[in-house]
């Protein structure tokens, strides 16, 4: 009688479908998963401790660089700490910024989220439709502050500057002419404010097409139905937090119970899962696309009718404007000490939580009065998620966890950070 | 800022708990710091009695309180003729490894801070725990009350060498495989100890001692600023009108 062992495989670092630098060791009875033992770190850098040693601007780039799909969430976390610590808070219009990008960034990640997982299990033409979408939406960031992903736009006390009055145009090159460059141009006429309202007018009908790729294909829901069941027991135990969470039927989502920035003016729905289970987290995240774009709607209307300051006038936070630096020296000196030491923060500690397109993103400060953080530490939802891959995938076959790694949303630059 | 009403948590907290609790209130958010034998026994009351009922676990981290409150820039006082110029100092990012500091005189240096949500409440509680024993931190581990806690716990021992004392399987999470010292504790230096490269003649990757001078552009300063308190109460009072 021949005795037959489990075996023991490698899944990733390299792998497509591990989603960046997971490495994953996979003990398999045959097809079926017996024990999974995540490896995680590859992509450490230490983000928390470099924090320390910088003043506490120079740090909000380095949270663009955490969960690299949904960058101007992180860098709300962290800007809210620092406002909430100061006890200043950013003027209306900038909250309205902020919420707007909030949800720029939700349909960004969410975009980058179905065509990635559609990929991995499968279905290839997703991701040429999702990333048509991405790209308009990387136009706006980069409309705002000059840069596709990493944007560096909000400020403690506001964001950096106002949004342009001109959306920026493709020109005429060899790749861009005639009909196409026309075509690409249509919406790109007045401000950038005009451009996303076409933009939403026109967006509701791309999530039917990617509805029609998937929710009722037959191979997509055999993939998917039924997979990676997390009872909504479990998903609070292990403390899940967004589309996981929702995706159970626990109805929880801090802009709604915890509102920031603009949220409690907002008019959205909260969409949940009933089985918990990977459809249904898809379900709900198609349906967050839908809901995002309702309130970039609403904060689009506001934001036209009501001009104003988008930075406080407060310039031990703020810089002040170069006119003012040419012919006031209190202005130039203020300038000077914000660019060369920053601003003390008061001594104390905060949390503050954002409802990030993954789940809650936190960001706990420490301040002991200097002009750098004393302790920076950053909740990233899927370091949280991933931790309980083990006991979902248990019993699975190989290809399920696959999709599971989809659905838990995974970007390593957060869960490594 | 969520406007949710603590006093009610803090009183229950007073009532169900006394003196194992000592609970501070500050900007909306309540902080509980409690002894590390007492840890285990206030997290189950947490998570199961029906006046908190925190059901979950949002996150564990680690804190090194050395060198808290230590600058590098006397901002008070001048010496002789001129303000002192901040570029000595031992905070992060401005030693090597063999310069260390290494006079600790802080009463506890490790803490583990937990922070809980309640889903049902809608309530943040903060808990913090202090290790008695600077050379040997240990605290107990929750990870039997919410089974999230085991890669939080994970991440704190491999960062700051917390001890969790009850944990299934206490491994490094975040470093490279076989990496020596706990990095993020504030006597380790921020350029490290060693570093990486390939080596063409040996035909592997090799480990040397880092070579590069670590340095820091911006001196770490506090200010005792009365002109900036005055600054933020305006704009705290003006942001509406904006």
């Amino acid at each position: 009688m021949q005795e037959i062992r489990n075996y023991t495989m490698n899944f990733g670092p390299q792998h497509p479908a591990a989603h960046g630098v997971l490495r994953l060791v996979l003990e398999m009875d045959g097809e079926t998963v017996v024990r999974a033992d995540p490896h995680v770190g590859l992509l450490h850098r230490g983000t928390e401790k470099l924090a320390e040693s910088k003043p506490f601007n120079q740090s909000i780039g380095y949270m663009d660089r955490l969960d690299y799909v949904s960058m101007m969430c992180n860098e709300h976390a962290y800007v809210r700490a620092i406002e909430g610590l100061m006890g200043i808070e950013a003027p209306i219009r900038a909250q309205y910024i902020r919420t707007m990008f909030d949800e720029i960034t939700r349909i960004l990640n969410h975009l980058m989220w179905v065509g990635s997982n559609a990929l991995d299990l499968g279905a290839m033409a997703v991701m040429l439709y999702a990333f048509r979408e991405r790209e308009e939406l990387m136009d706006v960031y980069e409309a705002v502050s000059g840069a596709r992903m990493h944007a560096t736009y909000y400020r403690p006390g506001g964001v950096y500057r106002d949004l342009p009055d001109q959306m920026s145009k493709y020109r005429e090159s060899p790749w861009h002419k005639g009909a196409d460059l026309k075509r690409l141009n249509a919406w790109r006429e007045g401000s950038m404010l005009d451009y996303l309202t076409e933009f939403t007018a026109d967006f509701p009908k791309r999530i039917d097409e990617y509805e029609s790729l998937l929710t009722n294909n037959r191979i997509w829901k055999q993939r998917t139905v039924g997979i990676g069941v997390i009872s909504p027991e479990k998903a609070k135990a292990w403390g899940m937090t967004g589309a996981m969470l929702r995706g159970s039927g626990i109805e929880w989502d801090l802009r709604k119970k915890q509102p920031y920035a603009a949220y409690a003016d907002m008019d959205f729905d909260i969409p949940l899962g009933v089985n918990g289970d990977c459809y249904d987290r898809y379900l709900v995240r198609v349906e967050e696309m839908r809901q995002s774009n309702r309130i970039i709607q609403q904060c689009v209307a506001w934001l036209k009718a009501n001009p104003g300051p988008v930075m406080v006038q407060n310039y031990k936070v703020a810089p002040p404007s170069r006119e003012e630096m040419k012919t006031d020296m209190e202005a130039l000196i203020h300038h000077f000490k914000l660019f060369t030491e920053g601003y003390g923060v008061p001594a104390g500690e905060i949390y503050s939580a954002v409802e990030a397109p993954k789940g809650e993103f936190g960001c706990y400060l420490v301040s002991d009065g200097a002009n750098k953080p004393f302790r920076v530490h950053l909740r990233a939802p899927g370091f949280a998620h991933l931790s309980s891959m083990d006991a979902v995938v248990r019993g699975h076959m190989l290809a399920d966890v696959v999709a599971m790694i989809g659905t838990y949303d995974l970007v390593f630059g957060e869960v490594d950070r | 800022m969520s406007a949710i009403p603590q006093t009610s948590l803090v009183e229950r907290l007073a009532a169900r708990f006394g003196d194992m609790l000592a609970v501070t209130v500050a900007r909306n958010e309540v902080t509980a710091e409690l002894a590390a034998a007492d840890l285990i026994a206030v997290a189950t009351a947490l998570r199961d009695e029906a006046d908190f009922r925190f059901s979950t676990l949002i996150d564990v981290c680690g804190i090194d309180y050395l060198s808290y409150g230590q600058t590098e820039w006397d901002t008070d006082t001048a010496q002789g003729d001129s303000f002192s110029r901040g570029v000595e100092g031992q905070t992060v990012g401005r030693f090597t490894w063999a310069e260390r500091p290494r006079n600790v005189e802080q009463p506890r240096r490790f803490a583990a801070v937990i922070h809980l949500l309640s889903l049902d409440n809608n309530q943040r509680i903060r808990l913090r725990v202090f290790c008695d024993d600077d050379a040997f931190p240990v605290v107990p581990s929750v990870t039997a009350i919410w089974p999230g806690a085991d890669w939080f716990e994970r991440e704190a021992f491999d960062l700051f060498g917390i001890i969790f004392e009850g944990h299934p399987d206490l491994r490094r999470i975040l470093t490279d495989y076989g990496f020596v010292g706990h990095p993020f504790r504030k006597d380790f230096p921020l350029i490290g100890n060693v570093e990486v490269r390939y080596d063409a003649e040996q035909k592997r990757v090799v480990y040397e001692p880092v070579s590069i001078e670590p340095r820091v552009l911006v001196p770490r300063t506090i200010r005792n600023d009365a002109d900036l308190d005055q600054a933020k109460a305006e704009a705290a009072d003006r942001w509406r009108e904006n």
